[in-house]
């Protein structure tokens, strides 16, 4: 049986490894859902790794419908030939060009396809998907080809929530939500990218960066990612620790938004009440 | 048996279905929850709840049904307690195969009457009960292989109950009133009011254009479909006990308002009279008999304010709640305006749903408005009402 531990430069919590665990187990596609940044797309990278199998990404669009990703018909190319005497025309199967899900049912080994920000569709795409994932198989009506899987493809779903999912679908599969990493793990985190980082650096920054992410009037949070490329900006730019207690250099790595870097610079120069009150809102 | 647990679930409001309560018996079946409760309250987690709104609720469920359970997990810790760390045991090769030849059923037997006996209680050393740094096949920190492995897991001996208790997702719950971290959740809400789907369409007579000039090699022409135009205007209440809620409304919907085709915002101060401010310091002015004439009347109309103002505000001439305004129509003859004007408009209040009916103003708004909460919950109903004209609470 398949059972993932995780890989070396990815790293995740428990309940995370469990839930790909339980997801494998059940054959039920894993759904991950979180803040930008937490990593969502790197998990089908690091399982298919740890288990070493193969990976099929099917990015998902505005504009891309759920028969794209079993099989497309490419009849215009048919037409063209037609029209100019390419090859055999009458051999439809020629014009059938299997999609991201078609190619994970045919593979004869098993692999880990990531369907990638599924909620960026329409609402009816996932919908449009219940049956092949129940059945694990769909027809082709232009061929009366039957294509079914050989083995059931461990599957990753990421959504950003920019829509929300249909219950139905929802219904068959495993969720899982991401949360954004505590210190402890964010360390192990930066470990992974910078295994040689000195030690009082790394606490600072941290300190500072769980300091900024506490302010509710953000337009937009700094992320995993950001908090790296900040890391290797201070490395780079020779920072002490010291320094970053008092001033943060490099903001626009963290920060992209020029009202959320005045935020900040702001509430660092005024008084503790004030900047408490900028950075919470509770209403009494 | 635990099926309390799936009434109890529903009772908490998370929406679980038979289906999935099957694929948990199914994972169960199959052990993946290795007989710990702590587990247990992940697997289901993942299984049944499926947003992360409702995280909180299948909390409070949990802690409602399994209180009081008395577990393995928590027994382990109770040994623990009592256990303390020495130092690591270095052994011989020749002692590790004394020790490997014991057998499973003799350990555990082992345990069960050290366990009875009460032995576990702040033993260090020895060779037979439980302790830690020692050759006996339980306790943490030893070396036997064919022992039990106590507490030494990262997270999992937490306490499923004690992970419940701190309730880590009580704000993304759906029901508490809006406030700035759930924005990016309550925007998801807001897409429905947006066009959906942009979509390409082809576009035969150009087709056939570009085809005939391509000598007869097809060429295909696309176009995009036309937009569904969405027009949205909000008029928020703002001073007063307002103005925390009125900024966090107008950025909520002006960052939507990007793909919003018309998008318009005014502010009032508790009612609505005979002009409206066009910015929320309140220094430009618009008047409201020209926005009614001038303005469309099919915009999606959303009004929030806590509807809470002396009963003469809404009813009198003269009634502002601002000495030096004054009205020649009472407030309720302007909102019932702007109702007969447009034909889908709603009021937004922060204000929970309960105590409506214990203010008299807000008992009379909602005679005029379809009233919904400032919560996830309410924005979903409202823009549904606004989308379709119906909805759970009101029909048109």
């Amino acid at each position: 049986m398949n059972y993932f531990k995780g890989s070396d430069e990815y790293v995740l919590s428990q309940a995370l490894r469990d839930n790909v665990n339980v997801s494998i187990a059940l054959e039920r596609p894993l759904i991950v859902k979180g803040e930008p940044g937490t990593g969502k797309t790197l998990l089908a990278h690091s399982i298919a790794k740890g288990l070493g199998k193969e990976l099929i990404i099917w990015n998902i669009k505005s504009t891309t419908k759920a028969k794209e990703g079993l099989y497309v018909y490419d009849t215009v190319q048919r037409l063209n030939d037609a029209r100019f005497g390419d090859g055999n025309v009458s051999d439809i199967k020629r014009y059938i060009k299997l999609g991201k899900l078609g190619e994970a049912f045919k593979s004869e080994e098993q692999v880990v396809l990531l369907i990638d920000e599924i909620d960026k569709a329409e609402l009816e795409f996932p919908n449009d998907l219940l049956n092949e994932l129940d059945e694990m198989s769909f027809y082709i009506p232009e061929t009366g080809e039957n294509i079914k899987a050989v083995h059931r493809p461990i599957m990753i779903i990421t959504s950003n929530s920019e829509k929300e999912l249909p219950d139905p679908f929802l219904r068959r599969c495993i969720f899982h939500y991401i949360e954004f990493p505590d210190t402890e793990l964010m360390e192990e985190i930066i470990k992974v990218h910078y295994p040689k980082i000195e030690k009082n650096l790394l606490r600072e920054a941290l300190k500072r960066f769980y300091w900024i992410r506490e302010f509710d009037m953000l337009r937009k949070k700094p992320s995993t990612s950001e908090l790296i490329d900040w890391l290797q900006a201070l490395m780079v730019g020779g920072i002490s620790a010291k320094s970053i207690e008092k001033e943060i250099p490099f903001i626009g790595t963290l920060l992209k938004k020029k009202e959320d870097v005045d935020l900040v610079e702001k509430s660092g120069k005024s008084h503790y009440a004030y900047s408490t009150s900028m950075r919470t809102r509770d209403v009494y | 048996m635990f099926i309390n647990f799936f009434f109890t679930l529903k009772s908490y409001g998370v929406p679980v279905s038979i289906h999935e309560w099957m694929i948990l018996h199914h994972a169960l079946s199959l052990n993946l929850n290795n007989c710990s409760l702590t587990d247990f309250y992940h697997i289901a987690k993942s299984i049944l709840v499926k947003h992360e709104i409702h995280f909180d609720k299948y909390d409070l469920a949990f802690l409602d049904t399994f209180k009081d359970i008395e577990t393995t997990d928590e027994m382990l810790e109770e040994i623990l307690a009592g256990l303390k760390k020495v130092k690591e045991l270095h052994l011989t090769e020749e002692e590790k195969k004394q020790i490997e030849q014991l057998n499973l059923d003799e350990i555990l037997k082992n345990f069960e009457e050290q366990l009875k006996a009460g032995h576990y209680k702040d033993h260090v050393g020895g060779n037979k009960a439980i302790g830690t740094g020692g050759r006996s096949t339980q306790g943490a920190w030893g070396y036997n292989p064919a022992g039990i492995r106590i507490g030494q897991g990262e997270s999992r001996h937490h306490r499923a109950v004690q992970i419940a208790e701190k309730r880590t997702f009580r704000n993304y719950s759906s029901d508490i009133t809006l406030d700035t971290r759930q924005m990016k959740v309550a925007l998801s809400h807001l897409r429905s009011l947006l066009p959906i789907g942009m979509g390409e369409r082809l576009n035969i007579d150009e087709t056939i254009d570009a085809t005939c000039k391509n000598a007869g090699e097809i060429e295909f022409v696309w176009e995009n479909k036309d937009k569904k135009a969405s027009k949205v205007m909000l008029i928020m209440d703002v001073g007063g006990s307002m103005t925390p809620y009125a900024e966090l409304a107008s950025r909520l919907f002006s960052a939507a308002s990007s793909q919003i085709s018309r998008f318009k915002h005014y502010y009032f101060h508790n009612c609505i009279y005979q002009e409206l401010w066009t910015d929320i310091e309140r220094n430009k002015t618009i008047s409201s008999h020209d926005l009614l004439r001038s303005e469309d009347n099919d915009y999606k109309v959303i009004i929030v304010g806590d509807g809470e103002m002396a009963p003469s505000e809404l009813t009198w001439v003269n009634g502002a709640i601002d000495y030096w305004y004054h009205n020649d129509t009472p407030g309720i003859v302007w909102l019932q305006r702007f109702k007969d004007k447009f034909k889908n408009i709603i009021w937004l209040n922060p204000i929970p749903a309960r105590s409506w009916n214990y203010v008299q103003t807000i008992r009379m708004i909602r005679g005029i408005f379809p009233m919904f909460e400032l919560t996830l919950d309410g924005l979903d109903e409202s823009v549904k009402y606004l989308m379709s004209g119906k909805c759970e609470l009101y029909h048109h």
